[in-house]
């Protein structure tokens, strides 16, 4: 932008000085090519990030008889979503879909709710041992998954859960407590303590200090935390893989993954639009609200 | 004001269900799982007092000792790298594109939402050799060399991990460490060109120390991270060829869910915990001491 504007101001002067302008010019050049090699890998890098998402798309459209003969560069030869219809109809990922909303969303508002009810009473108020609490929540976050995975299992087959989508929705609240708590808690420390207090002598009960005074306070961290605990609950595998016993209880991830395994090399098209449903969704997401997600997503970097 | 701030009928009634769930499904089985380690079998086959004899079998169980070594590996790796291309890309947001970092930095983030399990998929045909040639074996036979069968050995798969999760994870790593960056105060920065130091000089001298901080708690993040790795891994190779490329949250998983043995399984997880406490306390350590140092 800056080299465009310069290089106007010059010319339009009409000036006689003509080796001062060669040697400016020369310099610009210089400048321009000393930062090529920079620009090249940023445009390189920039094609490794973009161009596994075009591929997707464009080979989503394929026949089985184009991915097994025309070079991978090609395009398709038709737009017709014949692909997607199989995907859906043949491959069940209307299903698969379907229990990703019916399991995250619910369990979401729920780690919502109380992640953020948790987070008020371990900053804002006072009481011993507190500390103790906050830390204990905090050791969740290191914890893996599989330390928890076998006890839950014997839990819920014992009470007949199994066959449900309620191990998921159970586990999910569970895992999703310690970050949230935690998130909420940094959040409520960020908002100055005069605050509550001025509201306390004004006679506020501490139910109305939380939903008056807190909430309204923290609705947009509640936003950014709902995305990220949004990222981790519909991209995981592994809960969902141990918990859904049948091709019908299946989410999004654990079904895509039996996807190819039921198609295998045989059939392409469907399996790459299945791929494309599963990473558009999230694109598109993604598309909107990328400074939020940005900003939430590193924020909840602890989980690692 | 104490009085209400303080007031034990709140805490139960806001902090109570939090603390019960998390306690619930996390805390106990925990210790569950740990109980778990004493026992061999399953709950189909019953279970038999074995003491530390897991561990035992843990320690001379060859496919254990690779999975350990498989994801201590990775982890290691791919924490140095990640961390590190993310903070070139940081450098680079920084002092190089300014005014188009923005729109940059959005792009380079965005695999890190994408699921997972799509990813792994779509890696596994980016890199594919045969019915299909994938783009990048394509590419390489139009640069004049042979097809590589990527997941048809073992170190190969790895690096196709590896360069897979860099994929993901690079520009996540780059914004994180560039909020570190951008904290640093521009005088600083300016004092320091005005005493002569520029390019890598001034990076080496000013930028990196002042972003020690942020530096350190990446790499605790990222450790922490791909200890656990498990999507990425299933998607792309599901732990093979043969076994070279499954790390101990898949060997637990198939120990536990594919053959039900529960002591076993829960015995490996265990030693993935102590493994990432471990980890996190060695880092956490060595960048106490080396900041009173500096």
């Amino acid at each position: 932008m800056s080299t465009a504007q310069s290089t106007t101001a010059p010319l339009t002067r009409k000036s006689s000085l003509t080796p001062a302008r060669d040697s400016r010019r020369a310099r610009r050049i210089k400048r321009i090519l000393s930062r090529l090699p920079l620009d090249i890998v940023i445009v390189l890098l920039l094609i490794a990030v973009i161009y596994p998402i075009i591929w997707l798309v464009l080979s989503s459209f394929k026949s089985q008889s184009e991915f097994l003969n025309a070079p991978f560069w090609s395009l398709p030869s038709s737009w017709s979503p014949t692909n997607y219809t199989m995907a859906f109809v043949d491959g069940g990922l209307g299903r698969f879909i379907l229990n990703s909303v019916i399991v995250v969303f619910p369990s979401l508002a729920v780690i919502l709710v109380l992640g953020t009810a948790a987070g008020f009473v371990l900053e804002v108020m006072v009481w011993k041992g507190r500390a103790a609490v906050l830390l204990t929540f905090l050791a969740g976050v290191m914890v893996p998954a599989q330390m928890i995975l076998l006890p839950l299992f014997t839990i819920y087959f014992r009470l007949h859960l199994t066959g449900t989508l309620w191990p998921l929705f159970f586990t999910y609240i569970g895992i999703g407590m310690p970050l949230t708590v935690f998130m909420m808690a940094t959040f409520f420390r960020a908002i100055p303590r005069e605050l509550f207090e001025a509201a306390t002598i004004d006679g506020a009960s501490i139910f109305r200090l939380f939903w008056q005074v807190g909430l309204p306070l923290v609705r947009n961290a509640l936003f950014t935390i709902g995305l990220v605990q949004f990222f981790f609950l519909w991209n995981d595998l592994l809960i969902s893989l141990t918990f859904t016993n049948s091709q019908g209880l299946r989410t999004i991830q654990a079904g895509l993954l039996n996807f190819t395994g039921q198609y295998g090399a045989v059939q392409y098209g469907p399996t790459f639009a299945g791929i494309a449903v599963s990473v558009l969704g999230t694109l598109i997401i993604y598309l909107f609200l990328n400074q939020q997600i940005m900003k939430g997503l590193t924020a909840g970097s602890v989980k690692g | 004001m104490n009085k209400v701030l303080g007031d034990r009928r709140a805490i139960f009634l806001l902090l109570g269900p939090a603390l019960l769930v998390y306690s619930l499904v996390m805390l106990v089985p925990i210790f569950w799982s740990m109980g778990y380690t004493a026992f061999d079998g399953g709950i189909l086959t019953g279970f038999t007092f074995v003491g530390f004899g897991n561990f035992l079998k843990f320690f001379n169980d060859p496919t254990a000792l690779n999975a350990t070594w498989f994801t201590l590996r990775y982890a290691l790796i791919l924490t140095v790298l990640q961390v590190g291309f993310g903070y070139l890309l940081a450098l680079l947001y920084t002092f190089r594109i300014k005014h188009a970092s923005s729109f940059i930095r959005t792009i380079i983030f965005f695999p890190v939402v994408l699921p997972t399990v799509g990813v792994g998929l779509l890696f596994q045909k980016l890199f594919e050799a045969a019915p299909t040639t994938g783009p990048v074996n394509g590419l390489l036979n139009f640069l004049g060399f042979p097809s590589v069968d990527w997941f048809g050995y073992p170190e190969q798969s790895f690096w196709v991990i590896i360069l897979l999760d860099l994929w993901r994870s690079m520009g996540f790593y780059a914004i994180l460490l560039y909020a570190g960056l951008v904290d640093i105060p521009e005088e600083l920065l300016e004092s320091a060109r005005i005493d002569g130091a520029s390019g890598w000089r001034l990076v080496r001298s000013i930028v990196v120390p002042l972003s020690l901080p942020v530096l350190l708690s990446s790499l605790i993040f990222s450790i922490n991270g791909t200890l656990k790795v498990f999507d990425t891994i299933v998607a792309l190779t599901n732990g093979g060829p043969g076994n070279s490329t499954t790390p101990l949250t898949l060997y637990m998983f198939q120990t536990s869910f594919a053959y039900g043995e529960y002591g076993y399984g829960s015995t490996i997880a265990t030693v993935l915990t102590i493994l990432c406490l471990l980890v996190t306390i060695l880092i956490f350590r060595s960048t106490r001491r080396d900041l009173t140092k500096g």
